[in-house]
């Protein structure tokens, strides 16, 4: 879809074959090389079994997307090869080990490249050589090097000693020879980009946001597709001096970063949907104490336990709607890996400004997928704003911990600082914190300390900026996306350019507070407005229009588990645009191809 | 927090701005005045301590005393505190609430927090009943207890709060009367002192809806440890003595483990001061070392 270089791989097995290995070593390989890529592994939940199909996407530019085409797939079971051998684009190859799997049907022009993988590991009773050996086929096809992928198998396992290392170049170098030999390769030596880049998933974007915004407390239970962020979050702790702790459930979490925001540390939790339904009392709990702590939910396909390991952004609603009362609180949808990154140290000075909770909703596609960044656009010493908190000890007499402010935030006192002890209480108080629910109850006060809270965020839209579109002004069309469609909507537009369609598109980040205003102003010039989103409700144009009374004029909605590729959005908008053969009550949804 | 100038307060230092709302006669004043003179007789200044309660009527507590403290939801207090120990173990943390809200709502908490041994003195107003919603069956009530939601008596066994921490892992589990204020002086001190998760069960009668375990029903019962033959550091003779309820119930200080340290000790990030007192940022190094792992 890109003029320039664009290819896709696939490595697709059982659990427990060892994908994630050559999956991690390529993406070493392509990062190192200054290549763009957009890693996206469909799995399942078990640890054994099942069917995996990791995708990898490389470019010399930004990939925003696991794209469309698959150019090269490595099948390490009959299973993949039955599956997906048949999705190969003409030009591209199809690895297998010959000696177990038969080749499946393929498109015209698909080279199929069975390895005789006895006789090329010397019988090598280790089954996960094979892959090694299949590494070396690939690298080989694609015009690397052998240098690079011995250099790349030495990182991998020189922790494992130097046999393991020197067994796996063996390997490695076989595969390589026997390509050279008996294969065609893609003629187009792979690029290289003028730096290198790094890599990371979603999870690890999130974990370093908080890191880097100066999260000295995290806590979390394990729940996929949270759970890399627990990971990054235990395996640095001791280095960045971050305490962390592993809670008994989601109740416990939530209220264990509470307590941990109150004391003064910037705080933080990380679950999806089911957890998050577990902590909705809390985040409630923090907006009446006015304790801001980050909260992140990892959306996956739900409702109860779901589809734990697929996509969805299914949670919008229980965002929305998480804990009973009428309270002050930050939703924001990150948009990729890198703005999930930039969003945390953002909300975390909005958080500790407004001393409100906030909630980061993102999903499984940012978060378990892997991506190149820049690492220079990291910015691991961003500015850290803690807001009024006071750090001077005071004389004892008179601190309200909740003052009725004409800004609505009251200076907040850390406690174990002499001069300001106060209680914080979850039952309404007054501004010196007596309670005034039970014996005390007195309407005005309640309503003078609703108003007070309420204030808070009526200068939000003064430090967050509203989206804009992006894209050609004179679209025919205007696709809006919120939090991790960016991306894919961005690609779909320029399939659509190549069928002459000309489209923009509006992707929406922060949803509560919600910029109604300046999106009701910038819809309104559009000429026709469809919404993109993976949920089957609808859930976002159904807030979209609560807040700004707009109709749109078609949809694009997929819930299957998987996520939108291009052709899936830019089919949804040729048929809304022509014969709306597949839309149905104003709904296009795709059909997945691609059986994982 | 150097307390090395401030100086010795009285019970009444900690007295809060507003007077409690319990009933006349409630137990929950016993515990109340023995935590002020407790407090008072370690040498803390109130913002040295923070309490922590959950919902009902004994967790009211923290309005009651001129400390920091937080009045969280029902039935996680001890998850709360375990965030505030955490973040800054220079405080003292007591917890306070009923029995519903500990052993009921609160029971995975109590288990786990007991378990882990985090630095925490858990003071349990235990009457026996639910109070703020007028006189329901709590985990605490005895079999065949008739209250507004078993009016045909309670057919469920009750929780025992003592054999149930030490199972768990407490490392300091102490039981206490109202009406002994003295008794409960000395015990919360001792527990406020133990370093690791400290549990006191109070006997704290609901005059309003418990008409069973009253005032009179303890007097005519309770044995001081102290005044028996018990070790404290066997917890297998413990638990047979926290067994006896109708004849005879002991108060004081059942089990000590003073060898196990507090978990909140041994996390080495707390070697670097509290958590919650930490620079936020990170060092150029910090940042360039996690940058350059993921080249």
């Amino acid at each position: 879809m890109s003029n320039g270089y664009d290819f896709a791989f696939a490595i697709g097995g059982a659990a427990g074959q060892g994908i994630a290995t050559p999956g991690n070593i390529l993406a070493r390989i392509f990062v190192r090389r200054g290549l763009h890529l957009h890693a996206y592994n469909a799995y399942q939940s078990i640890i054994r079994g099942g069917h995996i199909f990791l995708t990898i996407r490389v470019k010399p530019e930004r990939v925003d997307s696991h794209g469309d085409d698959l150019n090269l797939i490595l099948c390490l079971n009959q299973d993949t090869m039955d599956r997906h051998a048949r999705h190969v684009t003409p030009g591209g190859a199809v690895i297998f080990n010959s000696d177990s799997i038969t080749p499946a049907e393929v498109q015209e022009g698909v080279q199929l490249c069975g390895l005789p993988i006895k006789d090329l590991t010397e019988d090598n009773r280790n089954k996960l050589v094979q892959n090694t050996v299949a590494l070396g086929v690939m690298l080989n096809l694609l015009g690397v090097e052998f240098g690079v992928l011995e250099s790349a198998l030495g990182d991998q396992f020189k922790r494992k000693g130097q046999d393991v290392v020197d067994e796996n170049v063996k390997m490695a170098k076989a595969g390589y020879d026997y390509a050279k030999e008996q294969f065609k390769d893609f003629g187009e030596p792979l690029p290289e980009g003028d730096k290198p880049l790094a890599v990371w998933t979603g999870n690890d974007a999130l974990a370093m946001g908080g890191a880097a915004a100066g999260v000295k407390f995290y806590t979390a239970y394990p729940m996929s597709p949270s759970t890399g962020v627990l990971h990054w979050m235990a395996k640095n702790a001791r280095e960045l001096d971050i305490m962390v702790r592993q809670i008994e459930d989601e109740i416990g979490v939530a209220n264990v970063a509470i307590g941990a925001a109150q004391t003064g540390a910037r705080s933080m939790c990380a679950t999806s949907g089911g957890g998050f339904a577990l902590m909705t009392e809390a985040f409630g709990s923090a907006a009446m104490m006015e304790i801001p702590v980050v909260f992140i939910n990892v959306q996956r396909a739900g409702p109860s336990t779901g589809v734990p390991t697929k996509t969805e952004q299914g949670d919008l609603w229980q965002a929305l709607g998480a804990s009973q009362g009428d309270f002050e609180r930050i939703i924001v949808a990150p948009k990729d890996a890198l703005d999930a990154f930039n969003t945390v140290v953002e909300v975390f000075n909005l958080t500790d400004h407004y001393q409100c909770p906030s909630l980061v909703l993102t999903d499984l596609l940012i978060s378990e997928g892997t991506f190149s960044v820049e690492p220079d656009a990291i910015n691991m010493q961003p500015e850290i704003d803690r807001g009024e908190l006071i750090t001077e000890p005071g004389d004892g007499t008179d601190y309200k911990r909740y003052l009725i402010t004409e800004s609505g935030i009251s200076p907040r006192a850390i406690p174990g600082l002499p001069g300001y002890a106060h209680v914080a209480p979850t039952d309404e108080h007054d501004e010196d914190s007596v309670l005034i629910s039970d014996e005390y109850t007195n309407p005005h006060k309640r309503r003078n300390m609703v108003e007070k809270r309420a204030r808070k965020l009526k200068t939000f839209h003064d430090k967050v900026a509203a989206p804009a579109i992006e894209g050609p002004a004179d679209a025919e069309v205007t696709l809006v996306g919120w939090g991790s469609t960016e991306g894919v909507i961005r690609d779909a537009r320029e399939l659509l350019a190549e069928s002459g369609i000309k489209a923009n598109q509006l992707a929406v980040k922060w949803l509560v507070p919600f910029h109604a205003d300046a999106i009701t102003e910038i819809l309104s010039k559009a000429k026709k407005v469809l919404i993109v989103e993976n949920n089957y409700s609808g859930q976002f144009y159904r807030y979209l229009r609560s807040e700004t009374g707009i109709s749109v004029d078609g949809h694009i909605r997929k819930y299957d588990g998987e996520p939108f590729q291009p052709h899936h959005v830019a089919d949804g908008v040729m048929d809304q645009l022509g014969d709306k053969k597949v839309t149905r009550d104003g709904v296009f949804v795709p059909f997945q191809e691609i059986m994982v | 927090m150097a307390t090395t100038t401030a100086p010795q307060l009285k019970a009444k230092d900690f007295k809060g701005k507003v007077d409690p709302d319990w009933c006349p006669g409630c137990g929950d004043f016993g515990l109340l005045n023995s935590v002020q003179k407790a407090l008072a007789e370690l040498g803390r200044q109130p913002h040295e301590v923070m309490c922590i309660s959950g919902i009902g009527c004994s967790s009211n507590f923290p309005g009651y005393l001129s400390t920091y403290g937080m009045h969280t939801l029902h039935g996680r207090s001890l998850a709360v505190a375990t965030g505030v120990k955490f973040a800054n173990n220079e405080l003292t943390v007591l917890v306070t609430g009923g029995d519903g809200d500990g052993y009921g709502i609160g029971g995975n908490h109590f288990a786990h927090t007991a378990r882990r041994n985090v630095d925490l003195t858990y003071l349990v107003m235990n009457n026996q009943i639910y109070g703020l919603t007028t006189g329901q069956q709590s985990p605490a009530s005895r079999t065949g207890m008739k209250t507004k939601s078993t009016p045909f008596g309670n057919l469920e066994r009750p929780v025992n709060p003592v054999t149930t921490a030490i199972m768990n892992g407490a490392t300091f589990v102490a039981r206490g009367f109202s009406g002994h204020g003295k008794h409960l002086v000395s015990i919360v001190k001792q527990a406020i002192e133990h370093k690791g998760f400290s549990l006191v069960d109070v006997f704290s009668p609901c005059v309003t809806f418990n008409h069973d375990n009253t005032y009179d029903f303890f007097r005519e019962r309770i044995e001081k440890l102290e005044e028996v033959e018990h070790d404290t550091s066997d917890w297998k003779g413990a638990c047979e003595k926290a067994m006896h309820w109708d004849d005879k119930i002991y108060t004081g200080v059942y089990f000590q483990d003073k060898d196990t340290p507090a978990l909140n000790e041994q996390e080495p990030v707390v070697e670097h001061g509290p958590r919650a007192l930490a620079e936020p940022a990170l060092t150029s190094e910090q940042g360039d070392r996690i940058l350059k792992r993921m080249m």
